[in-house]
């Protein structure tokens, strides 16, 4: 059959809502935007490790080490399950997982702008679980009904975990927000730094080229701007129910419109930011995961060359 | 002599001081040991153990609560303030386990070497004669089973792969035996823990035991067993530097405000 047929059935197969299995035909474009989006998700939850990872040995309590150290595990295990997929993806186009990891270090592939911020504070890591979280349940939920199966199945466990995620972050703030004027205002200060980020997170509000076409092929199937009008209409009530204050005063919801009005984020700074690796932390938690993956290189391949003979203890 | 709950050791002011030092020892190893594998997150040498990794650490954390709840039954501070506000001085964990980390050999030794003494302590303890901590016990060797497991077949392959892997698996042992006395450094009240049958074993016999099975792995793999030992008696007193830093990072946000909730 020929190429254009078999692309044909495949939208036929799209449109009709059937979902795309690792093992069918699909066209290499679908494969490349797939496989391109699904590694900065992976690459995202592991990068997004690093801010609230500075606040493992220092969570203030024993109940906040654990809740911590487990959600910080549950993001590397998000990765860790996002980039079986993409290495599933990649392989007939000659990726591996080294590949897939190395990316990151060359600057060929992006995670998501709030993981190139600061977390200087306990409060930062509460405000991430709460807010940066609750910011990536509204995007992936859209993601649920993906055309690809196996994206969609992982997705769907991403997301119960980070409904845990958001409720941990919330046990945080929550503590905070009923705590001392000192707590208070460390909270606040929190959310001030993290606004922009979490706006310009949904992405510019143009629909892209790349976009466009994942729409069409539904891997994708909001717009930014829809996704970006969920999450204020879900957490701007809750923020300001703790008697926080949004740090835009734009910040209105039109009813003629029923449309959220906010501030523009600087597009052009945040987007640079994430294309250049030029935030705050970009290059030192590249360096991290460089000097996890290349530094250790030697137990890798030593496992590969060791076999494995279990022997009970 | 069975000590079913607090109020049958309360009364004993003797036994009460060896079964609170023991307590403390317990508690202190795995607070310690488990906040330096939390040090690993997001930096393990592979995604995968990355996740396994932290269900260790976070295992050894949450025996350490365990323990420091016993000790807040028997009349001390609550868990969290046992954990966080007492001097180094007061800490009672073997001086091996605050080191800092260092490669990922040397962690693998020294969750090895730890995990074998453990295996041996809660062995005794499932016969302690204080039911709580025999009952609790059970409950945690189920689960360092598992971690037995895994660290034993890290130590085993890395060794095996030989060249630079090998290498830093010796350089490791070298680094961390003239550590290994301070885990069986069982505090000044081992005999009263003994006789009351808290802690029904001795420190030579749990270093025996501990000797025979590390050995043993030791030269199935080829590895020279180093032969010097020394004393195991100020194992838990003896602190560094590398301890009161590690307080200073975990007491960070708590020392804030120590009075309010976080």
């Amino acid at each position: 059959m020929d190429s254009e047929r078999l692309h044909e059935q495949f939208m036929e197969r799209i449109r009709r809502g059937e979902k795309i299995e690792a093992t069918d035909w699909m066209p290499d474009d679908y494969r490349k935007l797939l496989l391109k989006f699904i590694q900065m998700h992976g690459v995202s939850e592991i990068m997004g490790a690093f801010p609230e990872k500075e606040w493992v040995p220092k969570a203030p309590t024993l109940r906040r080490k654990l809740g911590i150290m487990s959600k910080v595990q549950d993001e590397m295990g998000h990765g860790q399950l996002l980039l079986r997929v993409a290495e599933e993806l990649g392989a007939p186009l000659g990726v591996t997982r080294e590949q897939l990891i190395t990316d990151i270090f060359t600057g060929r592939t992006k995670f998501h702008n709030v993981f190139h911020m600061a977390s200087p504070t306990w409060a930062d890591a509460g405000v991430i679980g709460w807010l940066v979280d609750g910011a990536a349940i509204v995007s992936q939920a859209a993601l649920l009904d993906t055309s690809y199966a196996p994206y969609a199945r992982v997705l769907k466990r991403i997301c119960a975990e980070e409904s845990f995620h958001m409720q941990h972050g919330e046990s945080i703030i929550l503590s905070l927000a009923e705590g001392t004027q000192a707590q208070r205002q460390m909270l606040q200060d929190a959310l001030n730094r993290w606004w922009d980020s979490l706006i310009f997170f949904f992405g510019p509000p143009e629909i892209s080229e790349s976009a466009r076409r994942m729409m069409e092929y539904r891997i994708r199937e909001k717009t930014n701007e829809e996704l970006r009008q969920k999450f204020l209409s879900r957490y701007v009530p809750r923020i300001r129910s703790l008697g926080l204050t949004v740090p835009d005063p734009n910040l209105h919801f039109d009813e003629s419109t029923g449309k959220w009005v906010y501030t523009q984020p600087d597009w052009e700074k945040f987007g640079r930011m994430v294309r250049d690796n030029t935030g705050p932390k970009s290059q030192e938690r590249i360096a991290l995961r460089r000097q996890a993956h290349e530094g250790q290189a030697w137990v890798r391949e030593a496992m590969t060359r060791s076999t494995a003979v279990p022997v009970g203890v | 002599m069975v000590m079913e709950n607090v109020q049958a050791v309360i009364s004993n002011p003797e036994v009460l001081t060896a079964l609170k030092d023991l307590l403390y020892q317990l508690a202190d190893d795995d607070l310690v040991i488990g906040h330096r594998a939390s040090e690993w997150l997001g930096l393990a040498p592979e995604i995968e153990e990355d996740v396994a990794f932290s269900s260790i650490s976070q295992d050894e954390v949450g025996h350490a609560v365990f323990y420091y709840n016993l000790l807040a039954e028997l009349g001390e501070d609550v868990a969290d303030k046992l954990a966080f506000e007492r001097s180094p001085h007061a800490r009672r964990n073997a001086v091996m386990l605050e080191r800092e980390n260092g490669d990922w050999a040397h962690t693998i030794v020294r969750h090895w070497f730890y995990d074998s003494f453990e295996d041996l302590r809660l062995q005794a303890l499932e016969t302690s004669a204080y039911v709580p901590l025999r009952q609790g016990a059970v409950k945690i060797r189920r689960e360092e089973f598992y971690h037995n497991l895994h660290h034993d077949l890290w130590f085993r392959r890395l060794i095996r792969a030989g060249g630079e892997a090998r290498h830093r698996m010796e350089a490791a042992i070298a680094q961390l035996w003239s550590d290994v006395p301070s885990l069986f450094d069982l505090g000044p009240h081992a005999d009263m823990l003994r006789e009351s049958g808290i802690l029904p074993v001795t420190s030579v016999e749990l270093q025996k035991a501990w000797r025979d099975k590390v050995a043993g792995v030791m030269r199935e793999l080829d590895v020279q067993v180093p032969t010097q030992w020394c004393d195991a008696s100020d194992g838990r007193r003896r602190h560094t530097d590398a301890l009161s830093e590690l307080l200073q990072t975990m007491g960070e946000v708590y020392f804030i405000d120590k009075a309010a909730v976080w």
